[in-house]
């Protein structure tokens, strides 16, 4: 997941707006989702607003899709900026019909490799394009600005928080369209939000912001179990695994599924052969065990290795594992009192087993 | 009086195209630009409504007479003055009419906001294409609104024909005028008809941008 | 308690508009083209007698379609003949006291000083564009000037060219500005402000301007009205009136 891929994009973005002030520079990948995560205010939807050249900071470099769209001297006006951009509102224009809102950008674009059906198809909309803007509800009018945006033909696509305007039911309505763009399309996506269930959802990588600055940057999993960053020091700290499905014992009703080699089991039934499901760990559902533990209920125990630990409070300690046989890179973070980890005379590099106790879909 | 009439309604219809032709790019950039100059011009397009017709009337006959700063623009054409003639009354009247067009435009465009303009900019269209494929059609109430006040404002307009018109028929007599003259030489009867069918005028143009402002009232993103 | 009745019926007659025996003063009602004559002679009799005058100005049409609707005015000094009569007619105005305090002279003038001779030749050799005259339909001075036009056998020629003001006062800015280059005017007018040329209109040319008084119902009972219509035709006010380039009627 975090392999060397081609950087997308380029940028670096220096600039004050009244008493705020903004300094990032990040790169993320040509392929899936990168995620802008931070508390509201930090500036991610500034950046964001900076790519697309709808805001200008005065220092500013950005390269994206092999070109330069910003420099010293150079500025590419938003229109000729190959970005699709969904807004937190949707932002469709009420003078035009659905069918005239999703051809806004398709007439005005250069090619029609997006065509019109597969995009009605894709976000569901079929049923809505007879229909008067004014008539559609939240979730229906966001569909139809993801799929607008999407028909500008853009080589990038920037989502600034499409879901905070909405209701739990239009957010639950909306998230598998936004979950299958990745699959139905190859467009890099560069998604901002300050809801980590979403960001644990859809991105793959990850652009931490804070006040202005950007604090990490790298891969989804990497970042959530980072000892030294803020995401792993909350109450619900927990890793993010991603999972291939190998097997439904109908019998017992179990998917027998694997992360990177290791076998691994969710109850119920997760989808055929070779689906790819995320599933979260919270470092409290994560135990730990010198031995390799006998006569447990525990479905899931997993050998590993400490790879780091903080003390997170007087009483708790907080572990980083590395699964065995993945060369660490799948991680896993363990909650447990201070008094086992000097019971158990834990210390980082040891060899031991993970019992995971719980777990969450973090899809559908 | 029909001949006034109908000469009041060539006014106003010609004025109005000017005036949108004029007004919704003035009233745009008042919207939209940032520049410093915005409130002082924009203060310079509303005075119009406070000052009186004469006023305006009077400064319009000085400037459009044979010393005033349009002489050198009209010499070309042979003509010493521009008033006593229809194309003075035309152009005292866009002057005069201007704040009723750009006001409710101005509003209409700021109402609209950044966000259906950003939206067009990121769907690939240039800033004059999201103009006039978003901007104008978004702020067709108040364009409206500002066409029917200006062409009910130039139909009554008094005070300005009154200063610059010469009161030539078929030229520059409009209905106002006609009325005027009607009061002065005791025509009364002629007077009221004239004056009723005006009132009834005047309220039905109130009352149908009103019934435009309720309409376009609620903008939906 | 007297002070407080007395403030209540003034504010009473305030309301009411006109207040007929309280204060020492009274309403005059003046055509436009009389106003610098009219304001002069109002200063000299309030220094005389200590009484006040107040003036308003206006086309004489306007002044009369206010009169009839019940304006407060004590006195109409019109631009005519014409609507005193009909005020009286109307009963409207006070029969008896109606007469000509001033007969208005015509003079065509334009802020050009080479433009008009002493002849007025002007008007024969049409060498103008515009031509400003009162309406004649409303103002006297307009049909004066009309007739004069006629009686030169040029109203044909001219009448093209003609602009009309809806008052002498508008009829002089048309010629003042430069919009129009000359205008008939009042010589009244004229006297005032000097400056370009004109031509003093022979008055065998029109139907004399007489411009007639009259004491209105409203100010029957006002005795300040009375004095001042009385004192309109005193020797001070003839020479005021004479000195604004009007003419009085000979001595019966």
């Amino acid at each position: 997941m975090s392999g060397v891929e081609a950087r997308f994009i380029e940028a670096r973005f220096k600039g004050s707006f009244g008493s705020f002030s903004l300094d990032v520079a990040f790169t993320a990948p040509a392929k899936g989702v990168t995620g802008l995560f931070g508390p509201s205010g930090c500036g991610k939807t500034t950046v964001l607003r900076c790519v697309a050249g709808l805001t200008r900071v005065a220092d500013g470099t950005l390269k994206a899709d092999g070109a330069v769209w910003q420099d010293a001297d150079h500025f590419l006006a938003p229109h000729k900026r190959a970005v699709g951009y969904v807004f937190q509102e949707p932002r469709l224009f009420s003078h035009l019909s659905v069918l005239d809102n999703l051809q806004y950008g398709l007439k005005r674009a250069t090619t029609q490799a997006i065509g019109l059906e597969p995009i009605i198809d894709l976000m569901g909309i079929r049923d809505l394009l007879a229909r008067s803007t004014a008539s559609l509800s939240g979730g229906e009018r966001q569909r139809i600005a993801i799929g607008r945006a999407l028909l500008s033909q853009p080589r990038l696509l920037l989502m600034d928080e499409p879901l905070s305007a909405l209701d739990r039911q239009s957010k639950n309505e909306i998230l598998p369209y936004l979950e299958s763009l990745p699959r139905a399309l190859s467009i890099p996506i560069l998604y901002v939000s300050h809801d980590l269930t979403e960001i644990e959802r859809l991105t793959d990588h990850l652009v931490l912001m804070e006040n202005g600055r950007v604090l990490a940057a790298g891969p989804l999993t990497a970042l959530l179990t980072d000892l030294s960053l803020p995401l792993a020091r909350l109450p619900e700290a927990a890793a993010v695994l991603d999972l291939t499905v190998e097997t439904h014992d109908a019998h017992y009703d179990v998917s027998q599924c694997r992360i990177d080699g290791l076998p691994f089991f969710v109850p119920g039934r997760l989808g055929p052969h070779g689906t790819r499901r995320r599933v979260r760990v919270r470092a409290s559902d994560v135990s730990l065990a010198t031995q390799q533990p006998s006569g447990s209920s525990v479905l899931n125990i997993l050998p590993a290795r400490i790879l780091s630990s903080k003390t997170a409070s007087p009483s708790q300690k907080l572990v980083l594992l590395g699964l065995a046989g993945t060369n660490g890179e799948t991680r896993l973070l363990s909650s447990i009192t201070r008094k086992s980890w000097d019971a158990l005379g834990l210390r980082p590099g040891m060899a031991l087993f993970a019992q995971i106790k719980g777990m969450a879909m973090v899809d559908r | 009086m029909w001949q006034a009439i109908w000469l009041t309604l060539q006014l106003a219809a010609l004025t109005t195209l000017i005036l949108v032709a004029l007004g919704v790019p003035l009233g745009w950039w008042l919207a939209r630009s940032r520049s410093l100059w915005v409130e002082p011009v924009a203060a310079l397009v509303a005075l119009p409504v406070v000052l009186p017709p004469t006023v305006l009337g009077f400064y319009l006959l000085v400037a459009m007479g044979p010393n005033g700063p349009l002489a050198p623009l009209l010499a070309p054409f042979g003509l010493r003055t521009l008033a006593f003639s229809f194309a003075g009354l035309v152009t005292g009247s866009v002057i005069y009419s201007l704040p009723f067009m750009v006001q409710p435009v101005r509003n209409a465009f700021q109402l609209i906001g950044d966000g259906p303009l950003e939206a067009a900019a990121t769907l690939r269209a240039a800033p004059l294409d999201a103009f006039f494929s978003v901007a104008v059609p978004l702020a067709r109430g108040g364009i409206l609104s500002g066409a029917i006040l200006s062409f009910a404002h130039t139909v009554g307009e008094f005070g300005v024909v009154l200063m610059i018109g010469g009161n030539i028929p078929g030229e520059t007599r409009t209905l106002s005028l006609t009325i005027f003259d009607y009061v002065e030489t005791m025509q009364w009867g002629a007077a009221h008809a004239l004056s009723a069918g005006m009132l009834v005028f005047a309220f039905a143009v109130i009352l149908i941008t009103m019934l435009i402002a309720r309409r376009t009232g609620t903008p939906q993103t | 308690m007297r002070r407080i009745l007395l403030a209540a019926l003034a504010v009473g007659s305030f309301l009411l508009g006109h207040s007929p025996s309280l204060a020492a003063e009274a309403s005059i009602a003046a055509a436009a083209n009389f106003t610098a004559a009219a304001q002069e002679i109002a200063a000299r009799f309030q220094a005389q007698t200590g009484h006040k005058i107040n003036l308003s100005f206006g086309s004489s049409g306007q002044l009369y379609a206010q009169i009839t609707q019940g304006a407060p005015f004590d006195v109409f000094l019109s631009a005519d003949a014409a609507r005193p009569a009909q005020a009286e007619n109307a009963g409207l105005a006070v029969p008896g006291t109606r007469f000509t305090y001033a007969i208005g002279k015509l003079a065509l003038w334009s802020a050009d000083p080479a433009l008009i001779d002493d002849q007025g030749r002007v008007l024969r050799n049409g060498d103008f564009t515009h031509l400003a005259i009162a309406n004649p339909a409303a103002a006297p001075y307009g049909t004066a000037a009309v007739e004069v036009m006629k009686a030169l056998g040029v109203y044909a020629s001219i009448s093209p060219k003609i602009v009309q003001g809806e008052n002498i006062i508008q009829t002089y800015q048309f010629a003042a500005s430069g919009n129009a280059e000359l205008g008939f005017v009042a010589l009244s007018q004229v006297l005032e402000a000097p400056g370009g040329s004109y031509w003093r209109v022979p008055e065998n040319l029109h139907a004399p301007i007489l411009q007639d008084a009259v004491l209105l119902k409203a100010g029957e009972q006002n005795r300040f009205a009375a004095e001042f219509l009385a004192y309109l035709k005193s020797p001070q006010a003839i020479s005021i009136i004479e000195k604004h380039g009007y003419a009085l009627p000979r001595a019966k």
